[in-house]
C-alpha cells in the first residue's frame, strides 16, 4: 500500500510516448503472452521468425505502467535481426534495464516480465515448429519464464479469492 | 533521480491549461488563504502561544480564535475538545491509538470498515502489537457499511468503532447517526470515531447531531494548507497521548503550535462554510459535467461508489477498462491534466486500492481506475478541457493495449 515515487528517465518517458513497433502483426510467425491484467501487467509479443531462425520482426501490445510499455518496446527493438540463439542467450533483464537507461527497482519486475514473453515465445517457436529444442535451450523454465508464471498463478489466485465480491458486480 | 524528474518536468514545458484535479493527496492553497498565513510568519504571532510576551501573547489569542472558529464549525462544545494535529494521519493516529491505550482496560477490540482510509486500516493493525484485535466490517457494492455485521461485530469488549463518514475513494455517505445508535445500544462503552476528511466542507457534518465521540478533518482537504489537521474529542472521555514533549495549548500534542498553518486551516474552513451551500452546488456541479461528459465521450468505463445523494458532491471515481492507471496519470498529466489511480503499479503484485477491491471490484478494474474530486476553485472552462483531452488520453493508451489485458 505504499506509494513510492517514480522518477522515470527520458529513455523511458520516449518510448512510452512514442513506442516503436507498437501493435498486433497480423503475419507473426509465433505469438506470446505474459502477465495477467489482475496484476496491472501484462505482455504480448508477436515474432516473425525466418526459417534460419532469425527475428526479422518484431512488435508488442502492453498493458501496464509506463515502464511496462517501454521495456516492452525496447525489447522489440533489442532484438530485431537476432538469430534466436542470440535473442535467448544476450538478452536478460539487466541487460534491458540497462539498454532503458536504468529503472526505478520497483520496476525491474517490468524487465523481467518482457523478458519472460520472449523467452516464451522463443520456446513456443520450436513446440510450433515440431522440432527439438535446440541445445541452447534449457528444458527448465528460465527466471523470467518463472517469474511470469509466478505473476500469472498469483492473479488466479486472486481472482478466486475475489468470486464471491465479483458477483456483486452491477 | 533527481536529474530524471527534471527531465519529466521540461517534458511538461508549454501546457498552457493546467487543471488540478487530485484533491484527494493535496491541493492548491488558494491565494486567499496564503495571504490569512503570512503575517504570522513575520509580522505578528510569531512567538510561542505558551510564553509571557507580547508575540507569544499573540500566538495564543491566535490559536484560540482558531479554536472557537473551528470547534463551531464542527459543533463542538469547548475550544478543549479540538486538537490540531499535523495532518489527517496524525488525528486518525492519536484517535485510535489514544483512545485504545487509554480504555484498555475496558476491553481491547476495534471494529472498523474494511474500507477505511490506510492511516485507520494501518494503525488499527498495528494495535495488534499491543494486543488489541480488529474486525473489518464489510461494504456492499457501493461501499455503504454492513449495518448488521456492525451490530453483530459490536460486544462488551468493543472499545472502538471508526468509520469515514464519507469515503476518501468513492465518496460514499456513511449512515454515521445510525452506526452510532446501533453500536451505542449494543455497547454504551464504546467509542465511535469518524474520520470526516472528505464529509467536512462537503456534506452537513455535526458532532452532536451524528453523536460520535471523535472525529478526524484535515486542512488540505478543504483547501487549506498541508500538515494541519484536527481531532475532536468529547469532553469526559479519557485518552492518552501518543507523543510527549513540552505541553503548550493542546495537552494531547505536545510540542509548538504551527501559529501559520493553524490561521491557514481556520481561514479555509470559514470560506468553505460561509457559502457552504453555493460551495458544494458548484463542487458538484463540476462534478456532474466531468463525469457525463466521460460517460459521454467514452464507453467500456465502471463508475465506482454510489449515485445521488449519498455520494459527496466532489467525487468522481471511474474504472477504465482496457487501460492501466498509471500509465493514464502520465499521459494525462503530460497534458495539464493531475489525477490519482487505484493502480497498484508502483510495487509488484500488490492488490490495487482496497477500497475498490471491497466493493467487488475486479483487480484489472481496479488498476484502471482514475480519483478525482472537484473544488469550487475549478471552472467549467477548465472541465471542459479536462473532457477535451482526456477521450484521447485514453485512446491512446488503449491503443498500447490493444487486445492485450482483456481479462
Amino acid at each position: 500500500m505504499s506509494r513510492i515515487p517514480l522518477p522515470y528517465n527520458p529513455k523511458v518517458m520516449d518510448l512510452f510516448r512514442n513506442p516503436k513497433n507498437l501493435g498486433k502483426m497480423e503475419d507473426a510467425t509465433v505469438v506470446a503472452v505474459a502477465g495477467n491484467p489482475a496484476c496491472g501487467d501484462m505482455i504480448t509479443f508477436y515474432l516473425k521468425i525466418s526459417d534460419k531462425d532469425i527475428i526479422e520482426k518484431a512488435s508488442f501490445e502492453s498493458y501496464g505502467c509506463a515502464a511496462n510499455i517501454a521495456t516492452s518496446s525496447i525489447v522489440t527493438e533489442m532484438i530485431k535481426g537476432l538469430s534466436l540463439e542470440a535473442a535467448w542467450l544476450d538478452i536478460t533483464w539487466k541487460k534491458v534495464t540497462e539498454e532503458i537507461g536504468g529503472l526505478p527497482s520497483v520496476k525491474f519486475h517490468c524487465g523481467v516480465l518482457a523478458v519472460g514473453a520472449l523467452k516464451r515465445a522463443i520456446r513456443q517457436y520450436f513446440k510450433q515448429k515440431g522440432v527439438e529444442a535446440p541445445s541452447w535451450m534449457p528444458k527448465e523454465n528460465t527466471f523470467e519464464e518463472k517469474q511470469a508464471l509466478e505473476e500469472e498463478e498469483l492473479a488466479k489466485l486472486l481472482s478466486k479469492r475475489l468470486k464471491p465480491e465479483a458477483e456483486k458486480q452491477s | 533521480m533527481v536529474e530524471n524528474v527534471k527531465e519529466l518536468l521540461k517534458l511538461h514545458e508549454g501546457i498552457t491549461h493546467e487543471v488540478y484535479l487530485d484533491n484527494e493527496n493535496s491541493s492548491i492553497v488558494p491565494k486567499e488563504v496564503v495571504d490569512s498565513m503570512l503575517p504570522y510568519f513575520d509580522k505578528k504571532a510569531y512567538g510561542n502561544p505558551t510564553l509571557t510576551h507580547k508575540p507569544g501573547w499573540e500566538a495564543f489569542e491566535a490559536i484560540m480564535t482558531c479554536f472557537k472558529k473551528i470547534s463551531g464549525t464542527l459543533g463542538a462544545k469547548n475550544l478543549e475538545d479540538i486538537t490540531f494535529t499535523p495532518g489527517e494521519t496524525e488525528a486518525n493516529n492519536l484517535a485510535i491509538m489514544g483512545t485504545c491505550f487509554a480504555q484498555k482496560g475496558k476491553g481491547k477490540k476495534i471494529v472498523i470498515s474494511e474500507i477505511e482510509p490506510i492511516n485507520v486500516l494501518q494503525v488499527a493493525e498495528m494495535m495488534g502489537k499491543f494486543g488489541f484485535s480488529t474486525t473489518k466490517i464489510p461494504v456492499d457494492r457501493e461501499g455503504f457499511v454492513n449495518l448488521e455485521k456492525l451490530k453483530e461485530a459490536v460486544d462488551n469488549e468493543t472499545i472502538l468503532v471508526s468509520i469515514s463518514s464519507v469515503n476518501n475513494e468513492i465518496g460514499t455517505v456513511q449512515p454515521i447517526e445510525e452506526a452510532v445508535d446501533i453500536v451505542k445500544a449494543k455497547n454504551p462503552q464504546t467509542l465511535f470515531h469518524s474520520d470526516a476528511s472528505d464529509a467536512y466542507g462537503r456534506i452537513p457534518f455535526n458532532v452532536q447531531n451524528l453523536k460520535v465521540d471523535l472525529a478526524t478533518v484535515s486542512s488540505y482537504k478543504i483547501q487549506g494548507p498541508r500538515g494541519m489537521g484536527a481531532m475532536y474529542l468529547r469532553e469526559g472521555i479519557n485518552m492518552e497521548r501518543i507523543l510527549e514533549g513540552q505541553i503548550g495549548t493542546q495537552k494531547l500534542w505536545p510540542g509548538v503550535e504551527n501559529t501559520p498553518l493553524i490561521v491557514g486551516f481556520t481561514k479555509a474552513s470559514e470560506l468553505a462554510f460561509e457559502n457552504f451551500d453555493a460551495n458544494t452546488a458548484k463542487m458538484r456541479m463540476l462534478r456532474e459535467k466531468l463525469v457525463d461528459g466521460i460517460f459521454n465521450e467514452l464507453t467500456d468505463l465502471r463508475f465506482n461508489g454510489p449515485k445521488g445523494d449519498k455520494r459527496s458532491p466532489d467525487n468522481a471515481n471511474i474504472s477504465i477498462l482496457r487501460a492501466e492507471g498509471e500509465a493514464l496519470t502520465i499521459e494525462l498529466s503530460l497534458k495539464g491534466i493531475y489525477v490519482s489511480s487505484g493502480s497498484a503499479c508502483s510495487r509488484r503484485l500488490l492488490q490495487p486500492s482496497h477500497v475498490l477491491v471491497a466493493i467487488g471490484r475486479r483487480f484489472s478494474e481496479a488498476h484502471g481506475s482514475i480519483l478525482m474530486k472537484t473544488t469550487r476553485y475549478l471552472a467549467e472552462e477548465d472541465i471542459d478541457y479536462v473532457l477535451e483531452v482526456l477521450p484521447s488520453a485514453v485512446n491512446r493508451i488503449r491503443g498500447i493495449v490493444g487486445s492485450t489485458g482483456v481479462d
